[in-house]
C-alpha cells in the first residue's frame, strides 16, 4: 500500500463519502446524485460497453463505502470530456469533473489500474505541456507510441504512418520538433517555479503528504 | 484603428507546423477582412486541456490558465481574451469561473503566480472566436464582405462538444445549436440536416484508445454523408483532426469508403470573402477539398 493510501485510510476510516468529498475534485457534489441514470444514457463511450460502472453507479458505490471497487475501477478513465452528462444532469451535478477528480485521486493513491492508456496519456500530455509551457506534438506522439518498448513502438508508428505522412505533407506535423525544434515559452523557469508552488499548496490544503 | 480589438490566445495546436496551423492562417485572413485586430498574449502557455486532469490536479491547472489571464491583463488591459481552440476556451473559462467563485483558490493562485513575477486582480472575459463573430459583429455584418457566395455547396455543420458544452454560445441549445449552420448560410453555403452535429469525436481517446474513438468518428462521417453533405465544417481543432485524419484507418477497419474533407468555418469565410486557397490554408487539409480549391481558383 502506498504511503498516501495508508495515510488516507487511517484518516477517513470507513467514511469513504467524506474522503471523496474532501479529496476528489468536485467530490462534494456526489451526494446530490438521485440515481436517474441520464448520465449513463448520455455517455458516448458507454455505447461500447467501456464502463464497468457508469457514473450513477460509481456515486452509489461511494455512498456505500466500496472504496477499493471505486478507486480500482477503470470506468472513469473512459471519460472523453464531452460534457454530455454534465449539461443533462437534472441535479446539475458536474459529472465530467467528478470523473476526472475520481481518476486523479485513484492515481495519486496508486490504486488506479496499471497500464491504463488514458492515464498514461494524461501524464504524458501534462509533462509535455509544462516542460516548455507549450505542447510539442511530435514528442507527445513519440512518447505514446514507444511506451511499451522499441519494437511495439515501431509497429504502432508503422500502423500510423499514412496518418503521419498526410499531416507532414499538409505542414501540420513538423518532424524537426523531435530534435530540439518546437515551440516554447520564454519564461520556462517562472512557469516551473509557479507550478511547484501550486503543487505544494494543493497538497497542503488537502492534507496530503507532499 | 481596427473595428474590434482582442487579446488573442491561439493555443498550442495553432502554432506553425502544428496540427491546426491551417486554422490560424484562415482565422488571420478572415479577421483581416472583418477588420478585427487580434494581438497575441505575450508568452502565453498551454491551458492543460481536459486530458491533463490526472497528472495536473486542480490548482496547477488553474495556475497555468491564470498566468495567461495575468499576462493579458498586464499587456492588453481591457481587452477580452479570444481563443480559437475549443479546449483553450473551455479550460480558460472554467478556470475563470472557479477562481471567481473561490477566494481560497484565488489566493493560492496568486501565491503561485508570484513565483513567476505575476499578479492577478481582474480576470478578463474569455470568449471563443465564434462568439466574437456572432455577438460582436452579427450574421449580417459577416455576410457583407461576401464576394463569392458558396452557392450550391453542402456542408454538415459539426459543432462537436467543447464549443457547445458546458458553456456553449448564448441563446443556443446544447442538443441542436444552429449557429454553425447560420455561419455557413451567411456566406452562401447550404447546411445539411446533420443528426450527429453534437456527437463527441472521442477527444483525447483518439490517441489512447483509438478503437473507441474511431467507432464514434465513423458514426459522425456516416451521418454527414447521409445528410447529403459534401464536406464537414467545424469550429474545433481536435474535432477537425480526429474526423479528418483517421478516415483512412476507419475505411480499412470497417470497409467504408470515406473521403470527406473537413474544414474550419474560417476557411469557408475566407474563401467567400474572395480569399485565395493559400489564404484559406486549403493546403493544410489532409483530405483535399478539391471543390473548394477549384472554387478559389475561379
Amino acid at each position: 500500500m502506498s504511503d498516501m493510501n495508508q495515510q488516507m485510510t487511517a484518516r477517513y476510516k470507513n467514511n469513504f463519502l467524506k474522503e471523496i468529498e474532501e479529496q476528489a475534485e468536485m467530490g462534494d457534489w456526489v451526494k446530490m446524485c438521485m440515481q436517474c441514470g441520464v448520465c449513463s444514457g448520455s455517455c458516448p463511450t458507454n455505447f461500447h460497453s467501456a464502463w464497468d460502472h457508469p457514473p450513477q453507479e460509481l456515486f452509489m458505490m461511494i455512498r456505500a463505502g466500496k472504496r477499493d471497487e471505486v478507486l480500482e475501477s477503470g470506468s472513469m478513465w473512459n471519460c472523453v470530456s464531452c460534457y454530455n452528462c454534465y449539461v443533462r444532469c437534472p441535479r446539475k451535478v458536474p459529472i465530467t469533473h467528478i470523473m476526472h477528480g475520481l481518476a486523479e485521486y485513484a492515481y495519486r493513491l496508486g490504486k488506479a489500474p496499471k497500464q491504463q492508456p488514458t492515464q498514461f496519456l494524461s501524464k504524458t500530455f501534462w509533462d509535455n505541456a509544462t516542460k516548455t509551457g507549450r505542447v510539442n506534438e511530435v514528442k507527445l506522439t513519440q512518447t505514446l507510441y514507444f511506451k511499451n518498448g522499441l519494437m511495439d513502438g515501431i509497429k504502432q508508428a508503422m500502423a500510423m504512418q499514412s496518418v503521419a505522412l498526410g499531416l507532414v505533407k499538409a505542414k501540420r506535423l513538423n518532424p524537426m520538433e523531435a530534435v530540439g525544434g518546437g515551440h516554447k515559452c520564454k519564461d520556462i523557469k517562472g512557469i516551473h517555479a509557479m507550478l511547484a508552488k501550486a503543487r505544494e499548496l494543493e497538497a497542503q490544503r488537502k492534507g496530503r503528504a507532499a | 484603428m481596427a473595428r474590434k480589438e482582442y487579446a488573442f490566445y491561439p493555443g498550442c495546436s495553432s502554432q506553425k507546423g502544428a496540427s491546426a496551423s491551417n486554422y490560424l492562417t484562415s482565422v488571420e485572413s478572415m479577421c483581416k477582412t472583418l477588420d478585427v485586430k487580434m494581438t497575441e498574449i505575450p508568452d502565453w502557455n498551454c491551458c492543460g486541456a481536459s486530458i491533463s486532469y490526472a497528472e495536473s490536479g486542480e490548482l496547477p491547472r488553474l495556475v497555468m490558465n491564470a498566468r495567461n489571464f495575468a499576462l493579458a491583463e498586464q499587456n492588453l488591459p481591457g481587452q477580452d481574451i479570444v481563443a480559437t481552440c475549443a479546449a483553450c476556451w473551455l479550460g480558460s473559462r472554467e478556470s475563470k469561473e472557479r477562481l471567481e467563485h473561490s477566494s481560497v483558490l484565488m489566493a493560492d493562485t496568486n501565491t503561485a503566480l508570484k513565483e513567476a513575477g505575476l499578479n492577478l486582480k481582474v480576470i478578463p472575459e474569455v470568449r471563443h472566436m465564434v462568439e466574437v463573430l456572432i455577438e460582436d459583429l452579427g450574421y449580417d455584418e459577416l455576410a457583407k464582405p461576401v464576394k463569392k457566395p458558396l452557392d450550391g455547396m453542402k456542408f454538415a455543420g459539426y459543432v462537436g462538444c467543447q464549443t457547445n458544452r458546458p458553456f456553449g454560445i448564448a441563446g443556443e441549445s446544447f442538443e441542436n445549436p444552429m449557429y454553425l449552420d447560420k455561419l455557413v448560410e451567411s456566406v452562401g453555403g447550404t447546411a445539411t440536416q446533420f443528426d450527429q452535429k453534437v456527437t463527441c469525436c472521442g477527444g483525447a481517446l483518439a490517441f489512447s484508445e483509438p478503437d473507441k474513438a474511431q467507432a464514434q468518428i465513423k458514426d459522425i462521417i456516416e451521418a454527414a454523408y447521409d445528410s447529403g453533405a459534401e464536406m464537414l465544417v467545424t469550429p474545433c481543432p481536435l474535432c477537425q483532426a480526429n474526423t479528418e485524419v483517421y478516415q483512412g484507418q476507419i475505411n480499412k477497419k470497417y470497409g467504408t469508403k470515406f473521403n470527406m474533407p473537413v474544414l474550419y468555418y474560417s476557411q469557408l469565410m475566407t474563401l467567400a470573402y474572395g480569399g485565395t486557397a493559400k489564404e484559406a490554408a486549403l493546403d493544410g487539409n489532409v483530405i483535399k477539398a478539391r471543390k473548394l480549391e477549384e472554387f478559389a481558383a475561379k
